[in-house]
């Protein structure tokens, strides 16, 4: 799906976008330099979980909307994976008309303040800019202006609430809370069904609640959000396991007509290496929800951390750098991520690396733990890594690294958290066995409707592509939330 | 939010709550458990669903205090409500008809210990059963488990009721009398080591409940993996019951050690602050 060319030309030849683009020569624009994010200072951020990127002003949001070149074929927009119209709401900061961008973004995008926070914005919209392909110069931020309409709209407190079609009294059910679920549930109430959503935890937004920390993504933004669904009439029944609380046979026999699958991929994978069930030893998911759903770190709550002095953490994603950032601001004297390819292959977001090295996280690079040992009670005290250097290109292109033999040694740590990728999660699918699987243990759904081997079953997010991204999980839950719409028109003919 | 409809207090540390959740009651079966937590600040912790009344809604739990947790469950009275309730969680537990069935509870382990005790009734297997505790006063359910066992025998460490011994002195006196086709053994870890070293010895399968550390119970985090044969299990997914002759339970112990020291510390500090606001 691409958007409609035509469409974009006549947005791009309205009266409002022609005056704009004639106030200033293009000379002017790219002579503007990208502005800079405040920042709170790495000494003070990591004393506490305040968020890091405070935003723009509402001048510097103006200043850079003006380097936007509103170009005639806006490439940005190929890099989009839900295809916002980007100049559209450029455009609109550059009027001051924040509301109205803000109203853009929604149009194709049901969470824009998480997205302008979490989106690796350099793989998408702005590696494709016309700065980055043709001037070689810094891209317009548009991540950074996306967040700047979206909290412009949450602070106005004119947040619109979306229409909602008359009710048509089909009740269809949620699996997960997360990004997908999220999006699809809104999707599907604007269209007048009775939505449900079962969640297995006690809080609304899966890995943005229990993953994501406070000092990159503040629950606050996450629950504006959530509010509106339930002002929309979304029903949130939070504790529920589907497939065990009830099965999705139980809830078909309730009379819900169609299931959305979004229950993200949430098992943790370990390396299977000597000692690593030692105390200590933990998977990122264990570590950041301690600290991020049941609020560990507070000596107020009774969920007990183990806080360590040299933290050592495996991997070299988002997840990873969320937990040794995590772990800084618990006093880790020594946070170090070991990663074993070099810092150039690592998947986390650009920022995310920026940030953690202006904290003072130690990189050590292409090293891979082999065994841990521990002391007298059990807790780990040191681990033996292995040196390595990078070989031909593997499947993901990436190039593969090899180990170095006799370059092994060994790291004084107290506390290791194990962040080497997730499994979809089993739960719904071990309790559906007609369901269809895919080698992976995702769920298997046609490309285009994302409808499962289940007809009334369709799923999306991390359960269909292991673990992916927020903005794709939303794409996926606006697009089969129109497939189910029509699924279910067709069986009620 | 789910209400307390009934609490009884089994001795002075153990308490049964009966708790409306009309949904788990529905769809649990014996070795399910659920995962409960007290107030905004509480933390998530297991409990072994004990029984359940099908049409009344309800759930029965057993709860020992042993913490800052349970002490907070523990203290609250019939009307109160309970913030968060989440299940049934984990495997049922795999009834047949076998023959004989001894089945061995030590303290907490009593609780998680009677729905098995009962399918394995109804499935139509004899079933002995031994209680072990310290002592009297920490032996629970006997006239529940009396109800579904043929055979009911209490060891206490002191003497102080049924006959003076470890769980395991009396597992080695019915082994001895009768052919014994599967043991299930639910306690502390230490005890499920022993007991399922002694069935080893005379090659009866055996079964074990297995009570980690848990924070979600869905299979998210891995606080609750264990070594089962040599390969990782998550007990909140893959358990809680486990072959007992597979499980690495000296590493169980280790991690279960792991949170202790700082524990220790929550609880005497809670002690301490409730008695300063009294
Ligand atoms: C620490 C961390 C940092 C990340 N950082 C980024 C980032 O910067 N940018 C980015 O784009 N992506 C990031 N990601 C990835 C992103 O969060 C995921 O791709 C996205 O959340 C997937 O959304 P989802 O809706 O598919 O599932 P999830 O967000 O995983 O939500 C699934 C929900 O379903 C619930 N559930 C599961 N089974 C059941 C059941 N049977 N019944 C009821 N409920 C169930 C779960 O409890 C969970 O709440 C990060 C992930 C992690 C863990
Ligand atoms: S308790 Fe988290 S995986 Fe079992």
């Amino acid at each position: 799906m691409s958007v409609n060319p035509d469409y974009l030309k006549e947005e791009r030849e309205q009266e409002w976008r022609v005056v704009l683009r004639s106030q200033k020569k293009n000379k002017e624009r790219t002579d503007l330099v990208r502005v800079h994010m405040t920042e709170v200072d790495p000494k003070i951020r990591v004393q506490s979980n305040i968020e890091v990127n405070q935003g723009l002003s509402e001048d510097d949001a103006v200043n850079e909307a003006q380097r936007c070149l509103d170009c005639p074929n806006p490439t940005c927009i190929t890099g989009c994976p839900v295809e916002i119209n980007i100049p559209k709401f450029i455009k609109n900061i550059e009027r001051r008309e924040f509301l109205e961008a803000a109203k853009v973004l929604k149009q194709t995008s049901t969470l824009p303040a998480v997205c302008g926070r979490v989106c690796p914005q350099e793989k998408q919209c702005e590696a494709q800019c016309f700065y980055t392909l043709k001037l070689k110069k810094e891209p317009v931020a548009i991540g950074y202006l996306e967040r700047f309409a979206a909290d412009y709209e949450q602070k106005s407190g004119k947040m619109a609430v979306p229409e909602v079609a008359p009710a048509k009294g089909i009740k269809i059910a949620i699996i997960g809370s997360g990004p997908a679920g999220l999006t699809f549930a809104g999707e599907m109430c604007k269209r007048g069904y009775d939505v449900w959503v079962f969640e297995a935890l006690h809080e609304i937004g899966g890995v943005l609640k229990y993953g994501i920390p406070e000092f990159r993504l503040p629950n606050s933004i996450v629950d504006v959000e959530i509010d509106i669904l339930k002002k929309m009439g979304v029903h949130f029944e939070t504790n529920f396991v589907v497939g065990k609380t009830a099965t999705i046979d139980d809830l078909k026999d309730e009379g819900f007509k169609g299931f959305f699958v979004g229950s993200g991929a949430g098992l943790p994978r370990f390396m299977n290496i000597p000692g690593e069930n030692y105390i200590g030893i933990l998977s990122s998911n264990e570590y950041l929800t301690r600290i991020n759903l049941m609020d560990a770190a507070n000596p107020n709550t009774d969920t007990p951390i183990i806080s360590g002095k040299n933290v050592a953490v495996i991997g070299g994603g988002n997840t990873a750098m969320d937990s040794v950032r995590t772990a800084k601001r618990l006093g880790a004297e020594r946070a170090m991520i070991i990663y074993r390819r070099s810092i150039e292959e690592m998947p986390a977001r650009v920022e995310e690396i920026k940030h953690a090295q202006e904290e003072g996280i130690e990189f050590i690079n292409l090293a891979n733990p082999l065994e841990y040992y521990a002391d007298e009670k059990g807790r780990v005290k040191q681990m033996k890594v292995q040196r390595m250097e990078l070989g031909e290109p593997d499947s993901s292109g990436r190039r593969r690294p090899v180990p170095v033999e006799g370059s092994e040694y060994l790291i004084d740590v107290d506390t290791v958290v194990v962040s080497v990728g997730v499994s979809p999660n089993p739960l719904i699918p071990s309790s559906l066995p007609d369901l269809k699987m895919t080698r992976w243990q995702t769920i298997e759904v046609d490309d285009d409707k994302l409808q499962s081997s289940i007809p009334y079953i369709f799923a999306g997010g991390d359960i269909v592509r292991g673990g992916a991204t927020v903005i794709l999980a939303m794409g996926d839950g606006r697009k089969a939330a129109a497939s189910m719409d029509n699924y279910i028109q067709n069986i009620s003919k | 939010m789910n209400k307390i409809v009934k609490k009884e207090f089994f001795s002075e540390n153990v308490v049964r709550l009966v708790i409306e959740a009309p949904r788990i009651a529905k769809a649990r079966k014996a070795g399910h458990f659920v995962i409960i937590k007290c107030g905004e600040t509480g933390e998530r912790i297991p409990l072994t669903i004990a029984a359940a009344d099908k049409d009344k809604g309800t759930i029965d739990l057993v709860i020992q205090r042993v913490g800052v947790t349970s002490r907070k469950i523990t203290e609250l009275e019939e009307g109160d409500y309970i913030t968060d309730l989440v299940g049934p969680l984990g495997q049922a537990t795999h009834v047949e008809k076998v023959g004989t069935v001894l089945a061995c509870g030590g303290g907490v382990g009593v609780a998680p210990l009677l729905p098995i005790v009962e399918a394995m009734k109804m499935a139509g297997n004899r079933v002995v059963t031994i209680l072990a505790a310290r002592s009297k006063d920490l032996i629970i359910l006997e006239d529940q488990m009396r109800q579904f066992s043929d055979e009911l025998i209490i060891m206490t460490d002191d003497g102080s009721y049924g006959q003076k011994g470890l769980v395991t002195d009396g597992m080695e006196s019915v082994i001895k009398n009768e052919k014994v086709d599967l043991s299930v053994v639910i306690g502390p870890a230490v005890m499920m080591k022993y007991a399922s070293m002694v069935t080893k010895k005379y090659d009866i399968p055996t079964m074990a409940s297995l009570n980690t550390i848990m924070v979600d119970g869905t299979g998210m985090c891995g606080a609750c993996r264990v070594t089962v044969g040599g390969k990782v299990k998550f007990v909140c997914v893959d358990g809680p019951e486990f072959d007992a002759h597979q499980v690495d339970f000296d590493e169980m112990l280790l991690r279960l050690s792991g949170y202790k020291d700082i524990e220790k510390e929550a609880e005497n500090k809670y002690i301490s602050n409730k008695c300063k606001s009294r």
